[in-house]
């Protein structure tokens, strides 16, 4: 066919093409996209924008290797109210191992192996050049940013980096892999044999654990397929491509298979988040696909050494869904066993279907996939100094873990530590206003309480508002000598939030300095009393609870700037000296 | 003077030439600063007596430096020149066959140079030269094929690097040239579009896979081109064509833009008549290239400049320069012919200085099948792009692997297919460690090897084929015989050196009389040193014409 030149191809047919579809992720917005020289339905040609390129519908998509489709369904959901009943036994027998594989999205400026854009939500194929888009002749040249990042995260996990790694091509089909391979790291991955530690929420039990890091590795992310008139490639009749994120860089992460629990296992994807974000290689997001982890869970019987036969599950898109994905499937695989039929557990990819809550068949593997690896010929190895690893590892921040023990020999509760150094900008902040001067406690308080509910309120970060770390320190050393109430702090935080400045500026300027003098109060004790005859009769014939009156008055009178112990000790003396 | 006598060049021209004129462009092609000596030089007949050799009036000249004489004396007008090379190629076509594509913009490109001419404007080293491109090559303006049916018609949204330098130094991009599918193939035979035939016997093949590059150069329907060489692609059509070829150091030129055969040992170089033009072109299209993660950082020398001028050449010019004949490349199998005037090759070199040993490469036997493995695996994954999703032909199917499968059955021809057949095998689970693995290792020992032999020797030498062109369709059916006249040329791949393909003598064919090539094998980066010992070899060998006499 005659054919226009690639690029002014796609700016013509860009306008034309925009199709609304829903993403495979299930993302909230619409995504219009470009049919590229697409797969389609040959019912949608006559009406398609698209009539001058060829079509083909999918309904055999899944040709990666060593894969089919199968309609074979999850067991479990008929027998879920018979199993229910013996779980409560069965459970407690098994015990389930799972290993986890991350792929980090990092958030370099530009792709893994050509300059365009890699940023996210970007209009179909608009973040595409030859390169990417695989065309005949473009060669990859590594970006420095990913080895930068990736050496980051191996030293954060605490994993051997390999100063001499390479790349290899992992071949398959598919039509969101432009070059018919994925350039990744097969055997000499960038760094291995690392751990991660974290602490499990004190409201679950609490507990610390470690778990063993198989590999880091690099590699680039396919493109997105678009399937027609759902998220689903069933049913779908025709599916477009989107290569905006083929050849972003990723970092794959392979954990050891040391995780019992959906808790342990959506704790240790919760920690490399939070690791991910303190390091500022990633933004972490699980709904955004920046971070993906598809999850391996077997079951054995408790004492058992040999593993059991493991599925592999996907499509959670959150740590919540993550747990709750795997706690069915352990359940699913034990009221198996509880049947006698273990034996219908097989090598098979599940899909967690968060509308129905439970795991479905997405493929069975039949066997290795075999994607005949070999040295990426393109690419020179990955050969780093040691001298650049050093670099890397003194710039490091303070990791999540260390952080977490430091507040707790501070002595802060579990409770508080965790989330003081859940996120990396708020610890950041809290350890500002401790430097700052603050009380502990007090900051702590803070922190957790009225700000990180105008946080949430206003949906910002802590990098978002004016409020600085100096200012909440000023404000908290004013309530602690009594220089303003805490009733008062809590209006002036919120003007420090919005307009910044300093606690003391702010209370001098609002006059609201705290009425700390005995005579000046005294004086304004005698006039409520003056003004009021009939309850301070009534007091004195009893009626003790009317102080609180008298203080409320007080209060309103003063603009709640009296000080609070004065007050109540004079008032009390006036009241009961007569 | 007309372009016509460019074809068997009368010594005579030179003496017209005027001295270079230099302009603000001179730094960055210092080479030309030499250029002119030659020419002086030449014409002031200082050759001394004591070298025996004749002062032949067919020694090859360079026709760049010409054409610059010519532009810039107003001699001939960059259009005039362009005109001379168009209806030539267009005249030969017919017979030849070697472009694929001939470019509608060279003469109004041509008009643009002669403007810049008349308003004095710093002309490109390369300023009017008629060049033509081999189409896996990819080019902006022109259809970009790689000879095969799958990218019928496509057309490339840039220019390959080397290209884009060309053009930079001036040249007209005159065509593409055809090849054997994605650099597949011997003979140019395993073109989809159409078979070209060798300048000097019509019945023959021009050699491959850059024969049609080879033979443009040969039929002078373009003063030079570029190739590309994954296992002798340059060299050995240089050899059955009668002209220079070059294929450098892994490294030295950009890949960017060359449609991808095996990674890992493709180069891009180029064909010439002279050794001086294809010093020229590499020094222009050589460096680093932040669009390919395998160009070298190295400096690029100024490699015209250090060709040495005929007249202040010593009486043994190559005196002291060890160069070492192959042993296993002059034995029985190897054409009596092509050995002979491999013979006298290395006599002549001797009698120029050079002392001549015999080297024995052990490995030399290994690396054929090894280099099949390992080009086929890369091959079998370079061309997995090729699945009619994004571009070129996309034959229709009901669902996403039959369509996969129809448009690559239908777009790879048979050459093709049996090479990704054999890559996949070699890299598949269970085969990797008996193929692969074992190739690379036959690879590094291959390297090893070399390294060592040029640590003896400054040069190595040897016939770039084992016989001279053959029949047109005489090896089509048996692929293994067409592997098999890769023999010469496939460790200087694997190894990744500098390879010099200069015409030194003629077999005796049935009735056509064919060149042979003479094989120089340098050390890796060490273009220079090979280049001078082809361009001394060239200018003195005497008594022999390389131009077709068909033409």
């Amino acid at each position: 066919m005659g054919e226009l030149p690639l690029c002014q191809r796609m700016l013509l047919s860009l306008p034309s093409s925009f199709r609304v579809s829903h993403s495979y992720w299930r993302s909230q917005r619409p995504l219009p996209l470009l049919s590229l020289h697409l797969l389609r339905n040959p019912s949608l040609t006559s009406a398609s924008p698209f009539s001058l390129l060829g079509y083909c519908h999918l309904s055999s998509l899944n040709a990666a290797p060593g894969v089919r489709r199968s309609k074979f369904r999850a067991h479990v959901a008929t027998d879920e109210v018979r199993s229910t009943v013996s779980m409560d036994t069965l459970l407690p027998q098994f015990e389930a191992v799972i290993g986890i594989e991350t792929h980090v999205q990092l958030s370099t400026d530009t792709k893994a192996f050509c300059s365009c854009p890699s940023q996210y939500g970007a209009e179909p194929n608009s973040n595409i050049c030859p390169i990417c888009m695989g065309l005949p002749g473009c060669l990859p040249v590594l970006n420095a940013k990913v080895v930068e990042y990736a050496v980051k995260l191996g030293l954060a996990l605490g994993a051997k980096i390999n100063l001499d790694s390479k790349f290899d091509r992992k071949q398959y089909f598919y039509a969101d892999l432009p070059k018919g391979y994925q350039i990744s790291q097969f055997d000499i991955p960038i760094a291995s044999n690392g751990s991660i530690e974290l602490d499990l929420p004190v409201e679950l039990g609490g507990g610390h654990r470690r778990f063993g890091i198989t590999r880091i590795h690099m590699e680039e992310d396919a493109g997105k397929l678009v399937h027609a008139g759902g998220d689903r490639l069933s049913g779908s009749p025709y599916s477009q491509v989107d290569l905006n994120r083929a050849g972003v860089p990723l970092l794959e992460v392979v954990s050891e298979p040391d995780m019992r629990t959906g808790l342990e296992a959506a704790e240790y994807a919760a920690e490399l988040q939070r690791l991910v974000r303190y390091l500022g290689i990633s933004n972490g997001n699980m709904q955004e696909g920046s971070m993906r982890c598809d999850v391996n869970v077997s079951v054995r019987k408790k004492g058992d050494e040999k593993f059991g036969t493991k599925v592999e599950i996907k499509n959670m898109n959150s740590f919540s869904a993550m747990q709750r994905a795997i706690d069915f499937e352990i359940s699913r695989q034990v009221s198996l066993h509880g049947e006698g039929q273990a034996s219908k557990i097989v090598q098979e990819t599940r899909l967690w279907e968060e509308g129905s809550q439970r795991t479905i068949t997405m493929r069975l593997k039949e066997g290795l996939a075999d994607y005949r690896y070999f040295p990426e010929p393109d690419l020179p190895n990955v050969v780093i100094e040691k001298a650049f690893v050093d670099e890397m590892c003194s710039s490091l921040p303070e990791l999540p873990n260390e952080k977490r023990r430091r507040y707790e020999g501070m002595g802060l509760s579990m409770q508080d530590v965790l989330i003081l150094a859940n996120d990396y900008d708020i610890s950041r902040f809290f350890d500002e206003v401790l430097t700052a001067g603050a009380d502990l406690k007090l900051a702590a308080n803070w922190i957790m309480g009225d700000i990180a509910a105008y946080l949430k309120n206003e949906k910002m970060t802590v990098n978002d508002v004016n409020l600085t770390p100096e200012a909440l320190a000023e404000l908290i050393l004013m309530i602690q000598n009594g220089t303003i109430s805490g009733k008062i702090g809590k209006e002036v935080l919120v003007d420090l939030l919005r307009e910044g400045g300093s606690a003391k500026s702010i209370v001098e300027a609002k006059g609201l300095l705290q009425i700390s003098d005995p005579l000046t109060i005294a004086a304004m004790v005698d006039k409520v009393l003056a003004e009021n005859p009939k309850q301070v009769e009534e007091y004195k014939s009893g009626k003790k609870k009317l102080q609180g009156f008298f203080g409320g008055q007080l209060m309103k009178a003063s603009g709640g700037k009296i000080n609070p112990t004065l007050m109540n000790k004079i008032l009390l003396e006036k009241l009961n000296g007569n | 003077m007309s372009m016509g006598s460019s074809l068997c060049p009368a010594f005579s021209t030179f003496t017209k030439h005027s001295p270079l004129v230099f302009n603000r462009n001179v730094h960055a092609y210092p080479f030309l600063r030499n250029c002119n000596c030659i020419a002086r030089g030449y014409s002031q007949k200082t050759v001394d007596s004591n070298v025996s050799v004749s002062e032949a009036p067919t020694r090859p000249h360079s026709e760049i430096l010409r054409i610059r004489e010519s532009l810039l004396s107003r001699e001939k007008t960059a259009v005039e020149i362009a005109e001379d090379y168009l209806s030539r190629l267009k005249e030969r076509e017919t017979k030849i066959k070697s472009f694929l594509y001939v470019s509608e913009h060279a003469l109004q490109e041509a008009e643009q140079l002669d403007k810049m001419v008349a308003a004095k404007s710093p002309l490109g080293p390369l300023a009017g030269v008629p060049f033509g491109i081999k189409d896996n090559l990819c080019t902006l303006d022109m259809p970009s094929t790689g000879g095969s049916k799958i990218l019928e018609g496509y057309r490339p949204p840039f220019d390959a690097t080397c290209v884009r330098k060309m053009k930079e130094a001036g040249a007209l991009a005159i065509g593409k040239t055809n090849l054997d599918e994605f650099g597949m193939g011997s003979s140019t035979e395993n073109s989809a579009f159409q078979v070209t035939s060798n300048p000097w016997d019509l019945s023959k093949v021009p050699g491959g896979s850059s024969g049609g590059s080879a033979a443009c150069v040969a039929a002078r329907q373009c003063t030079c081109s570029l190739g590309s060489d994954t296992g002798g692609s340059i060299r050995q059509p240089a050899s059955f064509c009668g002209v220079v070829g070059l294929k450098p150091s892994y490294g030295r030129v950009s890949r960017y833009g060359l449609m991808a055969f095996a990674s890992s040992l493709d180069v891009v170089g180029c064909f010439g008549t002279s050794v001086m033009d294809t010093a020229i072109l590499l020094e222009v299209i050589s460096g680093q290239d932040s669009l390919d993660a395998t160009s070298s950082l190295l400096q690029v020398p100024s490699y015209s400049s250090l060709l040495p001028s005929i007249g202040s050449l010593e009486t043994k010019p190559l005196d002291g320069l060890r160069i070492g004949l192959i042993k296993e490349t002059v034995v029985d199998g190897v054409d009596s012919g092509v050995v002979s005037a491999i013979f006298k090759a290395a006599d002549h070199l001797q009698v120029l200085g050079a002392k001549i040993q015999e080297v024995s490469l052990l490995s030399f036997s290994l690396g054929l099948p090894a280099y099949y493995i390992l080009a086929c695996s890369e091959a079998s994954s370079n061309l997995a792009r090729y699945d009619g999703i994004r571009y070129g032909n996309r034959a229709p199917a009901d669902d996403l692997v039959s369509m996969y499968g129809n448009s690559r059955s239908q777009g790879f021809g048979q050459e093709v297919k049996r090479r990704i057949l054999m890559g996949t095998y070699a890299l598949s689970a269970g085969y990797y460690d008996a193929f692969y693995k074992k190739a690379q290792q036959v690879r590094t020992i291959v390297q090893t090897d070399f390294k060592n032999a040029l640590k003896d020797c400054d040069l190595l030498i040897s016939p770039a084929a084992p016989t001279a062109a053959y029949s047109i369709g005489e090896k089509t059916n048996d692929p293994l015989a067409m592997y098999a006249g890769d023999l010469m040329t496939v460790n200087v791949n694997l190894a990744g050196l500098p390879a010099l393909v200069v015409p030194c003598g003629f077999t005796a064919g049935e009735g056509q009389k064919l060149p042979v090539g003479l094989q120089f094998i340098a050390a890796a980066f060490d273009e220079e040193r090979m280049l001078r010992a082809g361009h001394i070899f060239e200018q003195t060998i005497g008594d022999l014409c390389f131009v077709p006499p068909l033409l």
